[in-house]
């Protein structure tokens, strides 16, 4: 929801540190995911992590979520899908040249950045290409994998 | 520009230490020339001619020639049909990406087949979205943005592998280009991100039209103090303007397009709108030459191609220089007039009484065009 999506970018720095604690926390559980299985958890955990994001981000589950690294405002609901900084079609008022009605994602995620201790640079990254094989997986079940680094 | 070791005009220079591509257009930035590049609006149609036609208005005036892909979202001729038509005269084109309608199968598959038709200079954009232009009913594709464009194009040619890590046995041999846009917001933004395309292996930008100097002023301060002045060229962007109506119209309509206040009220002010225009794109392109730390320009004059050589002339940016085209040595050699004479005898107005009583250097004048060097 477009107004709900505002409220996270105002607050991303709270957001920001709740996330903190929630990934250490699924980092910290990996053995427990391990015995249930993550094949088997992926999919009850997509529909959380659909419903929790989707409600606060307008979040398009594309699997390798870099919220943190944007201010808390989704690149993916970028019409071009700009993971790496605005465009050059912004309009005056700061809206998005495909969508005037709404914020650019990335006007956005500078404001929510500025909110959190080192986004600015965190901006700065380059992210890589979209791996669209991970589109509707569960990003939380990958990062708490990751961390304990286990292999798919 | 002529180099001793080019054997065909038009044909891979040897690459220099320190230059990625085997083009005229490295060796010119390189050179530490100010560069201008121009934008050729490809046809709609399989006609080779029209796109030579078009080619042709540049000749002697600019050091590349930018081939767009369906820029605005609209359906004409592939910008990699362009470059091949174009690098098989000889020109050196800057060959225009667009994430919009190619995965990044098929446009690692066009670097590879441009870089082998002799394209030396590759333009990394995200394009425009599709309903803004004449197909609002395609598919967007933007699997890859133009920061992974970018990555992608100098994967293949530093490391000599595709994004899969499949070896590929000839590396194009590429100088790499990205746009940016300084006029628009997050304005305080936008050194960062040309910072960020630098590092994505960004050597060259392309900005958007420029009508604001004080603002690329205070983008250069910004790109200077972030230290990427030697790291890349910028060449900005002009373009002449029709009347003060059709500024109306492109600042309303045209989003990252920024005309200030002052700019239509001039044209406004003016009987010869075109005319005012043109003259307006001169004070620009003199202006924006002095801006520290401007490689070049880029004039994209749509509709306007035409106006092209006169713009150029009469601001004196080549100072002058010849950029190459075919059968300039010949020219030279023979004593036959260049393309600005050219264009004086047929009626197409180079120089203004304004020009000569501002006494801008160099050649708008047909007879100072024979003093342009072929250098």
């Amino acid at each position: 929801m477009y107004a709900v999506r505002q409220w996270s970018v105002r607050h991303a720095r709270g957001l920001n540190a709740f996330y903190r604690g929630f990934e250490a926390t699924l980092a910290a559980l990996h053995p427990f995911w391990k015995l249930i299985g993550y094949r088997r958890l992926e999919r009850p955990v997509a529909v959380v992590e659909r419903s929790v994001k989707g409600l606060l981000f307008d979040c398009k589950m594309c699997g390798q979520c870099v919220l943190s690294s944007t201010g808390m405002s989704c690149p993916m609901n970028c019409p071009k899908n700009l993971r790496n900084g605005p465009c050059g079609g912004v309009r005056a008022n700061g809206c998005c040249e495909v969508r005037p009605e709404m914020k650019c994602v990335w006007v956005q995620a500078i404001a929510g950045s500025e909110r959190i201790p080192g986004g600015a640079d965190a901006l700065s990254n380059v992210q890589a290409a979209v791996d669209r094989r991970l589109q509707g997986r569960s990003s939380w079940l990958r990062v708490a994998r990751e961390r304990a680094g286990e292999p798919e | 520009m002529n180099f001793e070791d080019e054997p065909v005009p038009g044909y891979p220079l040897p690459i220099l230490p320190g230059h990625t591509s085997p083009g005229r257009f490295e060796r010119v930035l390189r050179a530490g020339q100010f560069a201008v590049t121009s934008e050729l609006a490809p046809p709609d149609s399989a006609d080779p001619e029209d796109v030579l036609r078009r080619a042709r208005v540049f000749h002697g005036y600019v050091d590349a020639i930018n081939a767009t892909d369906g820029s605005g979202a609209n359906c004409h001729m592939s910008s990699l049909a362009v470059c091949a038509l174009l690098t098989r005269v000889g020109y050196a084109p800057i060959m225009q990406i667009s994430c919009r309608d190619k995965n990044r199968i098929a446009i690692q598959g066009d670097i590879l087949g441009g870089a082998a038709m002799g394209v030396c200079n590759i333009l990394c954009l995200t394009g425009d979205g599709v309903n803004a232009g004449d197909h609002p009913q395609a598919l967007p594709v933007f699997d890859l943005d133009s920061m992974t464009l970018l990555t992608t194009a100098r994967t293949l040619r530093d490391e000599h592998r595709f994004l899969s890590g499949r070896k590929i046995t000839f590396a194009p041999r590429v100088l790499l280009g990205a746009a940016e846009n300084p006029f628009t917001p997050p304005a305080q933004w936008r050194a960062q991100r040309l910072a960020k395309k630098v590092a994505a292996g960004a050597q060259f930008i392309q900005t958007q039209y420029c009508y604001d100097v004080p603002l690329l002023k205070a983008f250069m301060r910004q790109v200077e103090d972030l230290g990427l002045l030697d790291k890349v060229f910028i060449l900005v962007g002009v373009g002449p303007l029709r009347s003060a109506k059709a500024a109306e119209w492109m600042r309303t309509h045209v989003p990252g397009l920024h005309i200030p206040d002052p700019v239509i009220e001039r044209m406004a002010g003016a009987t010869d709108g075109a005319r005012e225009g043109r003259n307006l794109c001169i004070d620009l392109i003199q202006e924006i030459r002095a801006v520290p730390g401007v490689s070049g320009i880029h004039l994209m004059a749509y509709r306007q191609e035409e106006s092209v050589a006169e713009i150029i002339d009469r601001s004196g940016v080549l100072a002058g220089r010849v950029p190459w085209y075919p059968g300039r040595d010949r020219a030279a050699s023979e004593g036959i007039p260049s393309a600005g004479d050219r264009a004086a005898s047929e009626g197409i107005p180079t120089v203004g009484d304004r020009a000569a009583s501002e006494e801008i250097p160099s050649g708008g004048d047909p007879e100072t065009n024979s003093n342009r060097k072929v250098s």
